[in-house]
C-alpha cells in the first residue's frame, strides 16, 4: 500500500466504491446468466481500484470517457445502481432511457461523457472536452480511460500528438489488464506503453492498479497540475479482470490459465488489500467493513429488482433523440 | 445588391457567427494564416486570434474527434476537412461517436459541430480529391447535410449549421468558390428542410443539387427554348429533406428528373427518386429518372473526367424524352 494519509471518510468512500462496483458486477453477471439481460457485457471485477482511485480526484465538473468495460468508471463517477441496473435491462429509466445499454452508458449529472463501443473511441472526445476546457478558461479536467489494446489504434497518437502541443488538461489512462479479448499485450504492443507518451514529451507513469491509495495519490498530484495547465499526462494502470472479456467468455484457459486468475485473485485483489490496510490502520473494524458490504449487496438487490420491474420505453420513444432540438 | 463570391459568403458567416457566439471556433489544416488551400478562411485569425482558428496537425480522425468532445462539453467546433475526400478517414469519429451521441444517451447529450468540406470533379484533380461523398454521411442518421448551391446558401446555410445543435456537415462545390452571387449585407439565416423553387414550370422538375442546381438551370433554359417548361428546385439541405416542396411539384409536372454529382448507384438521386414514386406515384407519366455521376472512380485525363459528371446537355436529351413519353431504361 502507498503511504496512508489521515482521512477515514475518503478512504471509507473508496472501500465502499470499490464494493459497490464489485457488487454491481457479480449482480450483472447473474443477470446474464440467467438470461435476464440482453446481450453482452464486459466485466470490470478486478480493476475496482483504478477507476476508484482515478475518479475519487475528481470532482463532478471533471469529465471522463470510459471504454466497453466501462460499469466501473460509471460507479465511481458517482452514478446510481437503479439508473444502471435500469440501462443494462433497456428499461426507460435507464440513464440513457435503454437506448445505450451497458456499451454506452453516459451520466452527464456526474461528468461521465459516456462508455463507447469502439475501442480507442473516446480518446478524441476526452481531448476535445480538455481542448473545450482551455479554450474557455475552465479549470476541470478531464480523463480517458482505454484499455492495453486501444494503444494499437492510431488515434491515440494523433490526439496525444495534439493534447501535448497544446498542453491540455487531460489524463490518459490505459488500464492494462494484460489482454486484449483473448490476446495478451505483450503480443499486440512492441515496446514500452508508457514511452509511446513520451515519445511526445508526455510525463508518463506507471503504477500498481490493484492499489487504491497509490492511484489515488498520483491522480491527486496529476489532476492538480492539469489545472494549472501543465498537462497532459499519461498514466500506465498495472491491474486484472477476474471474468473473461466478456460474460459470455467462460472457457478460457487456452488463453490464460486458471493459476494465473488465481494468483491475482488471492494475493492482489484490490478490495482485499485495501480492507487489510483499513482495519490494521484502525480506520474501520471487520465488523464495520461487513456491514458496509451487507448496505452495498442490499442496495444493489433492491436496485435489481426494481429494474426488473421497471418498464421499457414506449415504442413511441423509437425515433426520438436522433436529432437534438 | 451587392455580389460577393462564395468563399466569401463563406468566410462571412463564419466571421459573423463567431463574433456573436465566443463558443464558435475553428479548427483543420492551414486554416489560420494560409485561410486554406481555397484561402476561403482569409482573415479570420486575423481578427480571432490562434486560439479560435486553430491549425491542426494532419490527424482527420483526431481534430474531428477532438471537435466531438469539444461540442458535448459546451464548444461550437466548426471543423474544416480540407477534401470531402478524406470523410473516409473520419468516419467513425463522425458517424459512431458524433451522430449517435444524442441518441444513445437518450437525449442527454448534444453534439453541435459543424464539419466543412467540399465536392465536384472536373477540377483535374483525380480520383482521391475529386468525390461528391454526401450520400455516405446522409445515410447516417444523426448527421444533418447541407448543399450549398450559391453563395446565397453558402452563407445562410452556414450560419444556420453552426447555431444548429446537432453535428452538420456541409458540403462545398470548390469549383464554385470564385461564383459571385448576390448576398444582402444583413443578416439573414436559411433555415434546413426548406427547399428552394429557382424557376417554376408545369412539364417537368429538375431537382438538382449543389452545382447541378446550376446544371438543371442551363437545362431549363435550353428546354423552355424547345416549348417544355421546366420546374428546377434546390432541396438546399438532403438531410432533413423539404419532401413536401418536391412532392407538389411532381404532383404538379407528374415527371421529374433528380441530378446530384455523387456516384448514382445508392445514392442522393435514388433516395430522392424512391420517396417521390412511393408518395407520387399516381400523379407520375414517366419513371422518376437519376442522374448521378458515373460509377468509375474519376479519372484524371480531361477527355476522361467531363464524361463522368451530368451535363446540361444530357438532362436536356433525358427531359426531352420523358416529356415524349419515351423510356429511357426500357426493360
Ligand atoms: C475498433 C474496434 N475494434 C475491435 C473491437 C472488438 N473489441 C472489443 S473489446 C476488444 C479488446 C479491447 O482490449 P483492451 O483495450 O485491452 O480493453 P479490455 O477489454 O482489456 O478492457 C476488442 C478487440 C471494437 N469494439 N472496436
Ligand atoms: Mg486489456
Amino acid at each position: 500500500m502507498a503511504k496512508a494519509k489521515s482521512n477515514t471518510e475518503d478512504y471509507l468512500r473508496m472501500y465502499r466504491q470499490m464494493v459497490r462496483i464489485r457488487t454491481f458486477e457479480d449482480n450483472a453477471n447473474q443477470l446474464y446468466l440467467s438470461a435476464k439481460m440482453p446481450g453482452l457485457t464486459h466485466m470490470y471485477s478486478g480493476e475496482e481500484a483504478v477507476a476508484v482511485g482515478i475518479c475519487e480526484a475528481l470532482t463532478d465538473a471533471d469529465r471522463i470517457t470510459s471504454t466497453h468495460r466501462g460499469h466501473g468508471h460509471c460507479v465511481a463517477k458517482g452514478a446510481e445502481f437503479k439508473q444502471m441496473f435500469c440501462e443494462l435491462l433497456g428499461k426507460a429509466e435507464g440513464y440513457c432511457r435503454g437506448k445505450g445499454g451497458s456499451m454506452h452508458i453516459a451520466d452527464q449529472s456526474h461528468g461521465n461523457l459516456g462508455a463507447n463501443a469502439i475501442v480507442g473511441g473516446s480518446m478524441g472526445i476526452a481531448t476535445g472536452s480538455a481542448l473545450r476546457a482551455k479554450l474557455q478558461g475552465s479549470d476541470d479536467v478531464t480523463v480517458c480511460f482505454f484499455g492495453d489494446g486501444a494503444t494499437a489504434q492510431g488515434l491515440m497518437y494523433e490526439v496525444m500528438n495534439m493534447a501535448a502541443l497544446w498542453s491540455l488538461p487531460v489524463i490518459y489512462a490505459c488500464e492494462n489488464n494484460g489482454y486484449s479479448e483473448y490476446t495478451k499485450t505483450e503480443e499486440i504492443a512492441a515496446g514500452s506503453i508508457t514511452a509511446r507518451a513520451e515519445a511526445f514529451g508526455i510525463e508518463a507513469h506507471q503504477v500498481d492498479g490493484q492499489d487504491v491509495l497509490a492511484v489515488n495519490d498520483l491522480t491527486r498530484k496529476l489532476v492538480a497540475r492539469a489545472r494549472k495547465g501543465e498537462g497532459p499526462f499519461f498514466m500506465e494502470l498495472m491491474t486484472y479482470r477476474y471474468h473473461g472479456h466478456h460474460v459470455g467468455d467462460i472457457n478460457r484457459e487456452y488463453y490464460r490459465s486458471k493459476e494465473e486468475e488465481k494468483d491475482w485473485k488471492e494475493n492482489r485483489d484490490p478490495i482485499i488489500r485495501f480492507r487489510a490496510h483499513l482495519v490494521s490502520e484502525g480506520i474501520a473494524t471487520e465488523e464495520d467493513l461487513d456491514a458496509m458490504n451487507a448496505e452495498v449487496e442490499k442496495d444493489a438487490a433492491e436496485a435489481v429488482a426494481y429494474a426488473l420491474d421497471a418498464a421499457y420505453p414506449d415504442a413511441s420513444e423509437v425515433d426520438q433523440h436522433v436529432f437534438a432540438a | 445588391m451587392r455580389e460577393i463570391t462564395l468563399s466569401q459568403a463563406v468566410n462571412e458567416a463564419i466571421a459573423e457567427e463567431m463574433r456573436r457566439d465566443p463558443t464558435v471556433f475553428l479548427m483543420g489544416e492551414d486554416v489560420a494564416e494560409a485561410g486554406t488551400p481555397f484561402k476561403v478562411l482569409s482573415g479570420l485569425v486575423e481578427e480571432f486570434g490562434t486560439d479560435r482558428v486553430i491549425d491542426t496537425p494532419i490527424s482527420e480522425p483526431g481534430f474531428v474527434g477532438l471537435a466531438v468532445g469539444a461540442a458535448m462539453t459546451g464548444a461550437r467546433p466548426i471543423v474544416d476537412l480540407m477534401f470531402g475526400d478524406f470523410i473516409y478517414l473520419v468516419m467513425d469519429q463522425l458517424c459512431n461517436q458524433a451522430a449517435k451521441q444524442h441518441y444513445m444517451s437518450g437525449g442527454k447529450l448534444t453534439v453541435p459541430m459543424v464539419l466543412r468540406t467540399n465536392m465536384g470533379a472536373t477540377r483535374r484533380s483525380a480520383a482521391q480529391h475529386s468525390q461528391s461523398l454526401q450520400a455516405l454521411v446522409a445515410h447516417i442518421p444523426g448527421l444533418k447535410v447541407a448543399m450549398p448551391s450559391s453563395a446565397y446558401e453558402a452563407k445562410g446555410l452556414m450560419k444556420t449549421a453552426i447555431r444548429d445543435n446537432n453535428p452538420v456537415v456541409i458540403f462545398e462545390d470548390k469549383l464554385m468558390y470564385q461564383d459571385k452571387a448576390p448576398v444582402p449585407e444583413e443578416e439573414f439565416l436559411i433555415p434546413f428542410g426548406v427547399a428552394n423553387v429557382k424557376r417554376e414550370g408545369t412539364d417537368i422538375t429538375l431537382i438538382g443539387t449543389s452545382s447541378m442546381v446550376q446544371v438543371a438551370e442551363k437545362a431549363a433554359e435550353l428546354l423552355a427554348a424547345e416549348g417544355i417548361s421546366a420546374e428546377v428546385i434546390d432541396p438546399r439541405t438532403i438531410v432533413p429533406l423539404d419532401e413536401a416542396t418536391l412532392l407538389e411539384s411532381v404532383r404538379k409536372t407528374s415527371r421529374a428528373i433528380v441530378i446530384d454529382e455523387g456516384h448514382q448507384s445508392y445514392g442522393v438521386t435514388a433516395e430522392i427518386a424512391s420517396r417521390l414514386n412511393e408518395k407520387a406515384f399516381y400523379h407520375l407519366d414517366a419513371p422518376i429518372l437519376r442522374m448521378g455521376a458515373m460509377d468509375v472512380p474519376v479519372p484524371f485525363s480531361p477527355a476522361l473526367e467531363d464524361l463522368t459528371v451530368p451535363t446540361p446537355e444530357q438532362v436536356v436529351a433525358n427531359a426531352r424524352k420523358l416529356c415524349a413519353g419515351e423510356l429511357i431504361h426500357a426493360a
